[in-house]
């Protein structure tokens, strides 16, 4: 199948390995993977506060590029949640409505999709605490959130555990969100980093060398919290570890 | 590897049990939290720390609740507590949700009955209205707050009534009643025991169900020292509450009248239902011959089968209890006594016409999503600057006034917590995101704001302008945040580091190495 690799802003910006694990962990399954140049961001930061007008030629863009695609995967939950679920600044054509339906996050693509079943080259010798994001927690769905009576099930622990050598380790408050929420970090900057300080303490308690998420932006806000008050936590993406980097 | 806590030692923002070292680090240790979080907790200080005061507020002028949370985490003792302790909460409804196997079914059932019965508004309050006066119950209508409470004082001026004892009611909140009351000469004393602190300090309740959360046993000692005598030294929970009874029944014997509110309202039957734990609300409404209830129209429900649905889920959701002590039903007046219902608008019938967020008069005031929420447990109550506070009050304050509480739909991570533990199913961080929007529409927040959206909306439509825009990895630092974040790194790195720019972009890496794919 032919995957449109779909890289936001700020990974394209700060986190380049991750694009890069996305890439070539997609092309070890034998896909064709191309990655649009002409791609910005999906809008979300926009319409995160309230400015869903000012996204519309971003949105625009968006389709323009990723139009075509049998897929659409991008190593970004929050990113995602907004194509899914609130991408309306644009008229709802059908060739809008197509690009939405088939775009993914990494997890549920290699999960629900690709229904991947080993990653015999990966291997990764470490204790992590995983951070599920409150987009794929509860937007996308990829875990049971602590809040509801359901059966119990995680995607990205179902892809980690065929992971070489991996442990996890369980903070007290698993599903507590770290205080990012896109502009809401830069809004309520002081209870933003307060949450994420309790977080990364939350983790660091539990025993965790790593923190692994699906994620960048979480990791992003994590890592920015935990060098502030001298936690000494590192943080990878579930990309990287799948796609065999042992850090 | 583990963390020591002396690697933790020296951060002000941490967790204070984290700060106690060695024993209270415990606490975690094996992935349990303490039950009741303050009675563990080490003074961090010789003297108590004064309690931080909530948002202030000027008139219509938007309420700046990031400011009020910030002087809230600067006193850790109070945040730490206050968030450990709704936590605990949290935890205990979770408990009380897997004895329950079939939770999402009454959920579903619960929202089911307010969305029929709101749909359905006018029929079920006439139904109501004719039974209760069958009853022999005196049915008000009040449009605002005003008219609720000049129609209190008139029923209190009628009986020549002085002073009046009242429950917990988040609806005289609303109708700034007390204040209303203490301008026309009548005494008014909360039965509550958390209403009564608040009350004492004049403060507002700062949690819908548990008003004086946000206090410190040190503070109520404090409060109670310098309004009813206690010894300010001694904070001994039973101490406080023994002087409080002690001061305050007599008044309640004395009192000429008693006001409660209600839970919910039965159409069928023309009764109502009032839940508390502290028995309160029966002394409210039996101790003086005068009952007076205050409801809000939308705490109407059919008929007393659907009481079961909705009683199962309260205060599971709110304390994390099977049952409140006293669920109590109130039919009609006693032998020669008199009760009276005024139910209140005060702009519900104008909420159920907005069509994003009328579903917000589902709420049952459990307090669940405000106990989960990890803004609100970090801000305390009275950040917000408004009668409601938490979640549910960042859909529902604009409702009353958008350009007062412009602010508050702001005030969330939009984790989604709270649409998860909601007993009726609101889709509470939906409407928090549509209120952004609506506000935006609105024009209700900073031009800078929008300024600098509708710069960052251009330069990511234009990929050429963007790529020159972050061209180099430096240069990527220094813009790329102010579009993914709005205003940049001066508010992100104020209490975080910023991250460290990679040598290469994604996009110049993939030129370099896939230059031939397109
Ligand atoms: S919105 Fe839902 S969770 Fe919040 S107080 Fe109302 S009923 Fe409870």
């Amino acid at each position: 199948m032919r995957i449109g690799l779909f890289i936001p802003c700020y990974i394209d910006a700060f986190f380049p390995k991750v694009g890069i694990a996305t890439l070539e962990l997609l092309e070890r399954f034998g896909h064709e993977v191309v990655y649009p140049r002409d791609q910005t961001c999906c809008g979300q930061p926009m319409a995160n506060s309230g400015f869903n007008a000012e996204c519309a030629a971003t949105e625009a863009l968006f389709v323009r590029n990723f139009s075509g695609f049998d897929y659409v995967v991008g190593p970004s939950g929050s990113c995602v949640h907004h194509v899914r679920d609130n991408f309306d600044a644009i008229e709802q054509s059908a060739e809008v409505k197509v690009v939405r339906a088939r775009t993914y996050e990494l997890v549920e693509f290699l999960h629900d999709i690709l229904k991947v079943d080993a990653f015999p080259w990966a291997g990764f010798p470490h204790r992590v605490g995983l951070h599920n994001s409150c987009g794929t927690l509860r937007r996308l769905k990829h875990a049971t959130p602590s809040e509801l009576h359901e059966p119990f099930f995680s995607k990205p622990m179902d892809l980690l555990s065929k992971v070489d050598g991996i442990e996890f380790v369980k903070p007290a408050r698993p599903d507590e969100c770290c205080g990012f929420g896109g502009t809401f970090s830069v809004f309520e900057e002081v209870v933003s980093t307060k949450m994420g300080y309790d977080k990364v303490s939350d983790h660091a308690r539990a025993g965790a060398e790593y923190i692994v998420s699906a994620d960048s932006s979480c990791l992003m806000h994590q890592q920015g919290c935990a060098e502030r008050i001298g936690v000494p936590l590192k943080f990878i993406h579930i990309a990287e570890i799948l796609n065999g980097a042992n850090a | 590897m583990s963390i020591s806590p002396e690697q933790l030692l020296d951060n002000s923002m941490l967790h204070p049990e984290v700060l106690a070292g060695e024993d209270a680090y415990g606490i975690y240790r094996n992935g349990h939290r303490l039950d009741h979080a303050e009675g563990a907790s080490k003074p961090l200080r010789s003297r108590p720390e004064p309690q931080p005061r909530g948002a202030k507020v000027h008139g219509n002028r938007p309420v700046n609740q990031a400011e009020a949370a910030g002087r809230f985490i600067a006193a850790p003792e109070h945040e730490k507590m206050h968030d450990e302790r709704l936590w605990d909460l949290r935890q205990k409804r979770d408990r009380e949700m897997h004895h329950i196997p079939e939770w999402e079914e009454l959920r579903a059932l619960a929202s089911a009955i307010k969305e029929h019965t709101l749909t359905h508004l006018d029929e079920y309050l006439d139904q109501f209205e004719t039974r209760a006066r069958a009853n022999g119950i005196h049915v008000h209508w009040a449009r605002d707050a005003a008219e609720h409470n000049r129609i209190v004082h008139g029923i209190l001026s009628d009986h020549g009534a002085k002073s009046l004892i009242k429950s917990k009611s988040m609806l005289t909140e609303e109708c700034g009643f007390r204040a209303y009351m203490a301008s026309v000469g009548i005494e008014v004393v909360e039965t509550d025991l958390g209403e009564r602190i608040q009350q004492l300090d004049k403060e507002d309740p700062s949690h819908v169900v548990v008003p004086a959360v946000h206090k410190l046993r040190t503070d109520v000692a404090n409060v109670f020292a310098n309004t009813i005598g206690t010894d300010p030294d001694n904070s001994d929970v039973h101490y406080l509450a023994e002087a409080q009874r002690e001061a305050t029944r007599p008044l309640i014997l004395a009192a000429d009248a008693g006001m409660t509110g209600g839970n919910f309202v039965v159409a069928e039957t023309g009764t109502f239902v009032v839940c508390t734990n502290e028995g309160n609300a029966d002394l409210s409404a039996n101790v003086p011959k005068l009952h007076i209830a205050s409801i809000g129209i939308e705490k109407i429900i059919p008929r007393l089968e659907h009481l079961a649905v909705l009683v199962r889920l309260l205060s599971r959701s709110a304390l994390g209890s099977p049952m409140t002590q006293y669920t109590s039903h109130f039919r009609g007046p006693r032998a020669g006594g008199e009760m009276h219902v005024v139910l209140v608008d005060n702009g519900r019938s104008e909420r159920l016409g907005l069509e994003e967020f009328w579903t917000s008069l589902k709420c049952i005031r459990c307090g669940a999503c405000m106990n989960t929420c990890p803004v609100y447990r970090r801000s305390g109550g009275l950040s917000y600057g408004a009668t409601y506070s938490g979640p549910i009050g960042l859909i529902i304050d604009p409702t009353f006034n958008a350009r007062k509480y412009s602010n508050l739909p702001f005030a969330s991570s939009l984790n989604g917590s709270c649409t998860n533990v909601c007993p009726v199913k609101i889709n509470i961080h939906e409407q928090i995101y549509a209120w952004r929007r609506e506000l935006v529409k609105r024009h209700d927040v900073p031009l800078v704001k929008k300024a600098a959206m509708k710069a960052a909306g251009e330069l990511l439509s234009r990929p050429i302008a963007y790529r020159a825009a972050i061209a180099s990895a430096d240069v990527a630092l220094a813009h790329l945040p102010r579009f993914v974040i709005y205003n940049g790194l001066n508010a992100w790195g104020k209490h975080r580091e910023v991250p460290h720019p990679p040598k290469q972009t994604f996009h110049s890496w993939y030129k370099a190495n896939r230059g031939g794919k397109q």
